[in-house]
């Protein structure tokens, strides 16, 4: 018949106020912690969005190249080299820059990312617009992505309300011919997508011979891994070869690790960690502390400390399930107010609600289990 | 038969080194199944020490604290708890625990005794509060009930486990004639009935005449009177 009595919630229900504290303090840090790892797991996400899009299995780049915002150029010949691999279906070069972007509507310049591609291969998925390809074979016309940041102008609007958007980038002028989804990242608020043709158009000062990412398409049934392993063993040290994961991946572990912001965002998850521990350890101390001589007059009737630190531990868990519910609930609705607001794409996964619910249950038992000390100092032998 | 408690002996002291300083002296007493014995004396003369030695809530340390045939001194934590098990405790404050009702605050006491089904325990608990008149207030919280009625739950919790001794210091200090009275009679009845040995601790002259002995404390040493000196 031990524990008949939930000793642990009617305490925590018996002080409304101190509870309603508790909660809110909690359901901060979760909120606080959820808001952190969807911001870099989003910026991560977002860094990776071109690569996901790309149409390949293999990837060749210059070993110069650090990441989207800083590619280097290679010779256009070495993707050429690369079809002559058994296995290999088709390859096809793909040029990016940065351009500046003139907004029809105010005038103010940009800067945004132009992807150039081959008109005749698919090298890249783009679902908004059908015969895109053919679209872009015009000269100067591109592609505008629909889920750049605002301040390019209303051109979605514009486009599909059928008027002829025309502007100018880098300072030649441009016609919208369509809209594709990419979505903004670190390096560009925006995204161009045109024909190879096109792209030097606008960057006379790039040379056709010089790409920036090599897309090669492997024959169905071909092994990637072990076609892209053979020709990182024949093309030598002046072109760095990958499948398309590896190549996402690349991207993602430079901003990770090469950058700041992963350390940034897991320091704010640990702040909203410490934070929360505070909190729960305020509470719980100031409970235990209240409960001091009641806790001895139940030692002087022989329950052991043992009963104790069951109570205080089922208060943490109590606390953390009851601050984590309205924490979640709360983080969920900013993730879709983030997500329209900054067109980053977060959401909430499973991987992080646990994570963080795992994170929750261990500031919560961590602060009780530092508050048993206080316990032992229920001497039965003062109360009488 | 062995008594329920015999002192031999024992001495008590607080503080450590230079500040060491004898509380009790060479103690001797036996007290007797079924006994209520009254332990009067000036504040400070160690009353409470001693019966908190007496409750196992502080450890012997020098002479023979025997109670219910257990050693106390150089006790085990699990001897300790094993006695404190066997023992009602009422205080001078009635220590209830304030989140729960006085159903729960009796039933805290039961829940020690793993051997009851949750039905034993539910009606005994009612029994008990019914028996120091608290029937109509069992789902009542301690700031809901008057001082004498908290110090009722308090002796209901005491004594709802049956246990072979009740120590009590100063019952009746924050009652009333009339309510200390009440809650001096009812511990008369309840351990007549439950036959168990009681040691009051008081300054309570008008409670005197419920002991079949009274002993007094004075300076840490113990003296015994006869009923009637010194009501």
């Amino acid at each position: 018949m031990i524990f008949a009595i939930p000793l642990a919630w009617l305490q925590l229900i018996r002080e409304r106020i101190r509870l309603l504290v508790a909660i809110a303090g909690i359901a901060f840090a979760v909120v606080l912690m959820l808001m952190q790892f969807g911001f870099r797991d989003a910026l991560f996400k977002a860094a990776v969005r071109f690569h996901e899009s790309l149409n390949t299995d293999i990837v060749l780049i210059s070993p110069q190249s650090t990441a989207l915002i800083a590619m280097r150029s290679f010779p256009r010949r070495r993707l050429y080299q690369a079809a002559g691999f058994e296995g290999v279906e088709s390859v096809s070069p793909l040029y990016l820059s940065f351009g500046l972007w003139r907004n029809p509507i105010n005038k103010s310049t940009r800067q945004l990312m132009v992807i150039g591609v081959d008109p005749m291969a698919v090298s890249i998925s783009v679902s908004d617009t059908p015969h895109w390809q053919d679209a872009i074979k015009l000269a100067d016309h591109v592609l505008f992505d629909a889920q750049s940041r605002a301040e390019f102008g209303p051109i979605p609007e514009l486009y599909r309300q059928g008027e002829e958007v025309t502007t100018e980038v880098s300072g030649r002028k441009i016609t919208v011919a369509g809209l594709f989804r990419m979505g903004a990242n670190f390096g560009a608020d925006g995204n161009l997508l045109t024909s190879d043709l096109n792209f030097l158009r606008l960057f006379p000062e790039r040379n056709p011979g010089l790409i920036d990412v090599g897309l090669v398409r492997v024959q169905p049934g071909v092994n990637t891994k072990a076609l892209a392993r053979r020709m990182k063993a024949a093309l030598g040290n002046d072109v760095l070869v990958m499948t398309r994961e590896e190549f996402a991946e690349f991207e993602r572990s430079y901003w990770e690790k090469s950058t700041s912001i992963g350390f940034i965002f897991s320091l704010g998850a640990l702040m909203g960690f410490i934070v929360g521990s505070v909190i729960v350890y305020q509470i719980l101390y100031t409970d235990v502390t209240d409960h001091l001589a009641e806790y001895a007059t139940l030692k002087a009737m022989g329950y052991r400390d043992v009963f104790f630190y069951g109570v205080v531990m089922q208060e943490s868990l109590i606390l953390s399930c009851m601050g984590y519910i309205p924490g979640f609930i709360v983080s969920f609705l900013l993730y879709i107010l983030i997500a329209n607001a900054t067109s980053l794409p977060v959401w909430m996964t499973v991987e992080r609600a646990s994570l963080v619910f795992t994170l929750t249950v261990l500031m919560c038992t961590l602060s009780g289990a530092i508050t048993l000390r206080r316990i032992q100092q229920a001497d039965p032998a003062d109360i009488f | 038969m062995e008594p329920v408690i015999q002192i031999q002996g024992l001495n008590h002291y607080f503080g450590q080194g230079q500040l060491r300083k004898q509380i009790l002296f060479d103690l001797c007493a036996r007290i007797e199944a079924g006994e209520i014995v009254i332990m009067t004396g000036p504040s400070g003369s160690g009353k409470t020490t001693l019966l908190t030695l007496i409750g196992a809530l502080r450890s012997a340390q020098e002479g023979s604290l025997r109670v219910l045939g257990q050693e106390l001194r150089n006790a085990t934590k699990e001897q300790q708890i094993q006695i404190r098990r066997q023992t009602g405790y009422i205080f001078q404050g009635h220590n209830l625990l304030h989140a729960l009702t006085a159903r729960q605050n009796v039933q805290m006491a039961l829940d020690l005794q793993p051997h009851l089904s949750r039905q034993e325990v539910r009606e005994r608990v009612e029994a008990m509060l019914c028996a120091v008149g608290l029937g109509e207030r069992l789902d009542y919280y301690p700031h809901e009930l008057s001082g004498g009625q908290k110090q009722r739950v308090a002796i209901a919790r005491a004594l709802v486990g049956h246990p072979k001794i009740v120590l009590a210091d100063e019952p009746t200090a924050a009652l009333d004639k009339k309510s200390g009275r009440d809650v001096v009679e009812i511990m008369r009845t309840l351990a007549r009935e439950q036959g168990c040995t009681i040691l009051i601790v008081t300054h309570d002259n008008r409670i005197l005449d419920v002991a079949d002995r009274i002993i007094h404390m004075e300076d840490g040493r113990l003296s015994e009177t006869t009923i009637g000196i010194s009501v």
